[in-house]
C-alpha cells in the first residue's frame, strides 16, 4: 500500500525501484528513565535521483532517523524495522564489518558544521584522495586525479590550489563544497546531507543549492536532504516529509504538500515563516503554541493533539495512522478532508498595526558617521607580530530612527551590523562619529554614559543560552534593571516583574526558574522582559531570533511588534533573514563591508530599483512556496577582509552588475530614488530599473504573488 | 503560554546526587575514601590503641600482628596508630596549603581576567615565573631559608598553587566576560563588583571546585615529599612523608614499616584523585569550556 516513491514521479514514465526503502522503523534508545522510543513506525522511500527534505522543529528526531536509516546510532541505541533496504541490499542484515564497507561508498553524509567535519591537519584534496583510495581503490595518483576532478565538479575555482589547502584557509561555503566533493567521490546511491547549508550566509546557501540541483542532473544519486527551512525545501526538494516527534506527519510531492497542507502541523510551520513579500502591516504571524513533547510524555492520542487547533475528541483518544490522501500524499491527520476545505486562515489576520505612514514619532536615534576600527592585535604580542592595517568592521555608517518605528539592518556575516549596534549600546567604543539619542550626544563607551542614558537604550542579544546568567533566577535578571535604572522600592520591583512576565506571555511561577528550566524561546522572552524592564526608547535587536525554531520565531516576532506598539519604542533589528526583516521593519538599511548602500522603506527596498547587492541579496533567499521562481542572481567567492578594502566601489569584486573601471576607480554617489529611499550605485537609477525588471520574484502560476 | 518545559532538568536534589554516584563507581569510592580519611583525621587520636610516641624498644620492628596490627617501627612506637595520628597533619597541611592557593589563585585570576590589559599581562607573567622552576626544588629553597616547620609547609603550598589556580580562574573569566548576562549587566550601569561578583564568580565556582580538588591531590604528595627530604614537619611527629623517609634504613628488615605509610599517601591521593574526577564530571558536564 505504501509506495509514493515507485509511483511518485508525477509524469507516471518509469516505476522505479527506491534507493532506500525503509518501512515501519523504530528507534529506541535505553535511556535512564527506561526505553524511550525516539522515532516511531517511519517508512519512506527516496528514488534514484530525487531530493527527498525531511523537515521539522529541532528535537522532532530528523537526525535520528537518518541516522538510524544508516544504522550509525550510539551505542545505547538499537532500532527494528520491518524492511531497511538499500537497493537491492538489507542492510539489517549486514554485519558492522560490512555496513562499513557501505558507509562512506554507497551512503555518505554531509554535515552541518564544515568546519568540525573537515580534518584540520590534512590538505583537503587529500582528505578527498582517501576516500577515492579507500573505496574505489584506486592507487595515490588516480586518487588525487580524481580529487581535482570532484573538486571541479562542484565547480571549485582553480580546483589544483584549493586540493592543496588545508581547513582554515577555506571559507564555509567552500568547505561545504569540498564536502559535497568527499561525498560525491564514490557516485554513491544515497547521500545524506543533514543541515548542509544551516550555518552558511543566504548567499552562499544559494550556491550550494543551485550546486545541488545542477548535480542532480547529471547524477543519479538520491538524497535524503534534512532542514528546518521550508524555503530550502522548496527550492531543491521533489518529495517531503514533515516530521514530528518521531512520527511522520505528512508526506509528498512537495508542491501538493504546499499546496494542500493537509496537517496542521504543516500548516503551523508555514504559517510561522515570515515571508519576504509580506510585512506586519499585512499578516500576524501564526505561531504553533506550545513545544515538542518530550519522548517519555508523549500524549494519548495523535501527537500533535496538545497544539492542534482543530483537535477534538477522537484525536486525543487513538493515534491516527499516515493515510493516504491523494494518490502520493499521506497524512497522518484525521481531519485531513476538513482540512482540504478549511479556509486558510492562517497568516491573514489583518492588519496589525497602522503602517509607517501613520503621524511622525519623535526623533530618536541619529548617529552620524559611526566608524569602529579595531587594531589587529594587542598587548605584548603586537610587537613580535608584522604591522598591518586596522580591521574596519564599521566604516562610516549613518542612521535615524523616529520612536515607534523599526529599522532593520541586513547582510552577510562580517559585514559589521552586529559591531554597529554594539557601538550605540557601548559595548564597543566607537573610533569616530556622533550617537545622539534624543538629541543628546552620548560618550562612547557604556561605562561613561549617565544612568539617564542608559536607560534609554537597552540591547536583546542573539544566544539565548549567554543572554541570561546561568545561576540567577529569571526574575533577578528582570529585576535589576528596575533597581538600577528605575529606581523602586521591593514591592514595586516585584509586581512590576509580575507584570513584565506577563506582558512577555511567561507564567508568573517562571520568576524563580533558573535558565537551564527554560527552554531558548523563553530564554528569550525573559531576554526580552528585562530589556523591557529598563523601559528603554531604543532597543537594539542583534539576531534575536536566529537561534531558535520557526514555531518560536513567530511567537516572538509578534511579540516584539506588540511590544513596540505599546511602548512607541523605536527598534533597530538586526539580522540576516531578510524574511524576518521585511515582516517587522519599516525602514531597511543594507549593509555591506562596514558599509551602508541602501535606505528606504521596507515596501521600497524590495521592489525594484534597488542596489546590486541588495537584489544579490533577495534573489538568495529560500522563499516556502515552490510555485514562485526567483531570478538567479549569485554572488562569487565571499566577503572580503575589511583590512584590504577594495577601492572604489567596495562591492565591485562581486557586483554581478559591474559596469566597468569607474566601479574600481571612485567611490559611487548616493542616489535618491524616493521618499527616503537611497541608494548608493554608479548605475543611473532608471538604467538598474530597466536591468531588473519586474524584480526578483515571480509565481510561475497564474496567481499574484510578486512584490 | 507555553505549557510544557522541553529540556528542562529538574531541580538537583541530593537524590540525584546519589543517583550519580551509582553511575560512576569509581567516583563513589573517591568521596568513601575521602570522608573516611577526614573521619579518621577526626576522630584517630581518640581511637589510637597506643599514643603514638610511646616507645617500647623490645617490641622494635615487630612485624604485624594481633597487638599491632601494622607492626612498630625502629623505637617499638605502634605504626597503626601513629598514622592515625599522621592523618590529621597531611590533610590539614596540605588541606590549608590548597586553601591559601585557591583563595589567592582566585583573587588574582578574578581581578586580573576581568581587568585585562597592563595588569593581567604582569601578573599572568609573575604567575610564570613561578611556574617555570620546578615546584619542589622551589620549595626546598623557601624551606631552608624560612626553616621546616608545619607553618611554613603551608606557606609553600600555598604559594607554589597560586599560579595554577589563578590561570584556571583567569582563563574561565575571560569567557564569561564576554558573556552576553555581563554585557547586559553593563548596559544597565552595574558596578565592577556587582558584575566580578554576583554575575561571574558565581558561574567560576564549579571550576573552582574541580581545581581545587586536584591541587589538594598535589599538594598530598608535596607535603610527603618534604617530609619525606626532612623539610616538613620534624621527628618525632608522625608525618606519613617522614615515616617514609625514617623506614628507609629499616627497609630491608622490615617491609611494614615503609608500606603502611607510603599505602596510606598513595590511597589518600587516589581517593581525592578520584573525588576530583567525579566533581568535574558532575559540575562540568560539558567540559572546561561549558560554564
Amino acid at each position: 500500500m505504501y509506495n509514493p516513491a515507485g509511483s511518485a514521479l508525477e509524469d507516471g514514465t518509469a516505476v522505479l525501484q527506491p534507493v532506500l526503502d525503509v518501512r515501519n522503523l523504530t528507534v529506541t534508545y535505553r535511556t535512564d528513565k527506561g526505553p524511550l522510543d525516539i522515532v516511531r513506525n517511519v517508512s519512506l522511500q527516496v528514488a534514484p535521483g530525487e531530493i527527498y527534505g525531511l523537515v521539522g522543529e529541532s528535537g522532532s528526531g530528523k537526525t535520528t532517523l537518518a541516522r538510524a536509516v544508516v544504522r550509525y546510532l550510539a551505542a545505547n541505541g538499537s532500532l527494528t524495522a520491518d524492511t531497511l533496504k538499500l537497493g537491492d541490499t538489507d542492510l539489517l542484515t549486514l554485519s558492522r564489518a560490512e555496513m562499513r564497507k557501505v558507509w562512506g561508498s554507497r551512503i555518505t553524509m554531509v554535515h552541518q558544521d564544515p568546519g568540525a567535519a573537515v580534518n584540520p591537519s590534512i590538505p583537503v584534496g587529500e582528505q578527498i584522495a582517501e576516500v577515492a583510495r579507500v573505496h574505489l581503490h584506486l592507487s595515490p595518483g588516480e586518487a588525487r586525479k580524481k580529487a581535482l576532478e570532484m573538486l571541479g565538479l562542484v565547480r571549485m575555482p582553480d580546483p589544483e590550489s584549493v586540493a592543496r589547502r588545508y581547513a582554515h584557509q577555506l571559507s564555509g561555503g567552500m568547505l561545504q563544497r569540498v564536502l559535497i566533493a568527499t561525498a560525491m567521490a564514490t557516485n554513491p546511491e544515497l547521500m545524506i546531507m543533514d543541515e548542509p547549508t544551516t550555518a552558511l550566509d543566504v548567499t552562499t546557501e544559494a550556491v550550494i543549492l543551485d550546486l545541488l540541483n545542477e548535480l542532480m542532473t547529471d547524477y543519479n544519486t538520491a538524497i535524503l536532504y534534512i532542514t528546518h527551512n521550508l524555503g530550502v525545501v522548496a527550492r531543491i526538494c521533489s518529495r517531503i516529509g514533515v516530521m514530528y516527534a518521531g512520527e511522520i506527519m505528512e508526506e509528498g510531492p512537495v508542491k501538493k504538500v504546499f499546496r494542500s497542507r493537509l496537517h496542521p502541523y504543516t500548516r503551523g510551520l508555514l504559517g510561522s515563516v515570515p515571508r519576504v513579500d509580506a510585512s506586519k502591516k499585512d499578516v500576524h504571524l501564526k505561531a504553533i503554541t506550545g513545544q515538542i513533547p518530550r519522548p517519555e510524555e508523549l500524549p494519548e492520542g495523535c501527537i500533535f493533539s496538545p497544539r492542534c487547533e482543530l483537535a477534538e475528541g477522537d484525536c486525543l483518544i487513538a493515534r491516527p495512522p499516515l493515510v493516504q490522501a491523494d494518490g502520493d500524499h499521506y497524512t497522518a491527520c484525521r481531519r485531513w478532508q476538513e482540512l482540504l476545505h478549511l479556509k486558510e486562515k492562517e497568516q491573514h489576520e489583518g492588519p496589525v498595526r497602522g503602517a509607517y505612514d501613520s503621524a511622525k514619532g519623535p526623533l530618536v536615534l541619529e548617529a552620524r558617521e559611526i566608524k569602529k576600527h579595531f587594531r589587529s592585535s594587542g598587548g605584548l604580542s603586537s610587537l613580535f607580530s608584522r604591522e598591518s592595517g586596522p580591521i574596519k568592521a564599521v566604516d562610516d555608517m549613518s542612521v535615524r530612527l523616529r520612536g515607534g518605528f523599526t529599522m532593520g539592518i541586513v547582510g552577510e556575516s562580517g559585514c559589521g551590523k552586529t559591531t554597529f549596534a554594539r557601538c550605540l549600546a557601548g559595548l564597543e567604543e566607537a573610533t569616530s562619529g556622533e550617537i545622539a539619542l534624543e538629541g543628546v550626544t552620548l560618550p562612547y563607551s557604556v561605562n561613561r554614559r549617565k544612568q539617564s542614558d542608559l536607560k534609554k537604550i537597552q540591547m536583546v542579544f542573539q544566544n539565548p543560552d549567554a543572554s541570561l546568567n546561568p545561576q540567577h533566577q529569571a526574575g533577578v535578571s528582570v529585576a535589576r534593571p528596575l533597581i538600577l535604572l528605575g529606581g523602586m522600592n521591593r514591592s514595586e520591583v516585584r509586581s512590576r516583574v509580575r507584570e513584565l512576565f506577563r506582558a512577555v506571555n511567561l507564567p508568573e511561577d517562571y520568576i524563580y526558574r533558573l535558565p537551564h528550566e527554560l527552554s531558548g524561546g523563553e530564554k528569550q522572552r525573559v531576554a526580552i522582559a528585562r530589556a523591557f524592564a529598563a523601559d528603554p526608547i531604543l532597543m537594539l535587536c542583534d539576531e534575536p531570533i536566529s537561534a531558535l525554531d520557526v514555531s518560536v520565531q513567530a511567537s516572538l516576532i509578534n511579540l516584539l511588534a506588540e511590544l513596540q506598539e505599546k511602548n512607541e519604542t523605536a527598534y533597530l533589528f538586526i539580522s540576516h533573514d531578510l524574511a524576518a526583516v521585511r515582516h517587522i521593519s519599516d525602514w531597511i538599511a543594507v549593509v555591506y563591508l562596514g558599509r551602508l548602500w541602501e535606505v528606504g522603506s521596507a515596501d521600497d527596498v524590495f521592489v525594484p530599483p534597488y542596489h546590486p547587492y541588495t537584489e544579490a541579496l533577495l534573489s538568495a533567499i529560500p522563499v516556502p512556496d515552490p510555485e514562485v521562481s526567483q531570478e538567479q542572481i549569485r554572488l562569487r567567492g565571499s566577503v572580503p577582509s575589511a583590512v584590504n578594502i577594495p577601492s572604489g566601489c567596495r562591492f565591485h569584486t562581486r557586483c554581478p552588475r559591474k559596469i566597468g573601471p569607474i566601479c574600481e576607480e571612485k567611490e559611487p554617489p548616493w542616489q535618491e530614488s524616493g521618499f527616503h529611499h537611497k541608494i548608493c550605485c554608479h548605475i543611473p537609477l532608471p538604467r538598474l530599473k530597466e536591468m531588473q525588471g519586474k524584480g526578483c520574484f515571480f509565481n510561475s502560476s497564474a496567481e499574484g504573488e510578486e512584490c | 503560554m507555553a505549557k510544557d518545559n522541553r529540556g528542562n532538568s529538574k531541580p538537583s536534589s541530593p537524590f540525584s546526587f546519589l543517583k550519580k554516584l551509582r553511575r560512576y563507581p569509581a567516583t563513589a569510592i573517591g568521596f568513601i575514601i575521602v570522608f573516611l580519611f577526614i573521619l579518621i583525621a577526626i576522630i584517630g587520636p581518640s581511637i589510637a590503641p597506643y599514643p603514638y610516641t610511646e616507645q617500647k624498644l623490645s617490641e622494635r620492628l615487630a612485624p604485624p600482628s594481633e597487638e599491632h596490627i601494622f607492626g612498630t617501627d625502629q623505637y617499638g612506637r605502634d605504626i597503626f596508630s601513629r598514622i592515625l595520628v599522621g592523618s590529621r597533619d597531611v590533610l590539614l597541611v596540605a588541606g590549608s596549603g590548597t586553601a591559601m592557593a585557591v583563595m589567592l589563585g582566585l583573587l588574582l585570576g578574578l581581578f586580573s581576567g576581568y581587568r585585562g590589559g597592563l595588569l593581567d599581562e604582569i601578573v599572568m607573567r609573575l604567575m610564570d615565573v613561578i611556574l617555570s622552576i620546578p615546584p619542589l626544588l622551589l620549595a626546598m629553597v623557601i624551606l631552608f631559608s624560612l626553616g621546616p616547620s608545619r607553618l611554613n609547609v603551608i606557606i609553600v603550598v600555598g604559594f607554589l598553587y597560586i599560579p595554577m589556580v589563578a590561570r584556571v580562574v583567569r582563563s574561565v573569566v575571560l569567557d564569561l566576560k564576554t558573556r552576553q548576562f555581563v554585557e547586559a549587566a553593563r548596559m544597565r550601569g552595574e558596578k565592577s563588583g556587582y558584575i566580578l561578583f554576583r554575575e561571574i564568580f558565581p558561574n567560576v565556582l564549579p571550576h573552582l571546585a574541580v581545581e581545587a580538588s586536584m591541587r589538594f591531590s598535589y599538594a598530598i604528595f608535596l607535603v610527603a615529599s618534604l617530609g619525606f627530604l626532612g623539610l616538613g614537619v620534624q621527628p618525632p611527629s608522625p608525618d606519613w612523608g617522614l615515616m617514609v623517609g625514617e623506614a628507609r634504613t629499616w627497609f630491608h628488615q622490615a617491609r611494614w614499616i615503609l608500606l603502611f605509610p607510603a599505602g596510606a599517601i598513595a590511597l589518600l591521593v587516589v581517593g581525592v584523585g578520584f573525588m576530583s574526577d567525579g566533581l568535574r564530571r558532575m559540575l562540568l558536564p560539558g567540559g572546561v569550556s561549558d560554564v
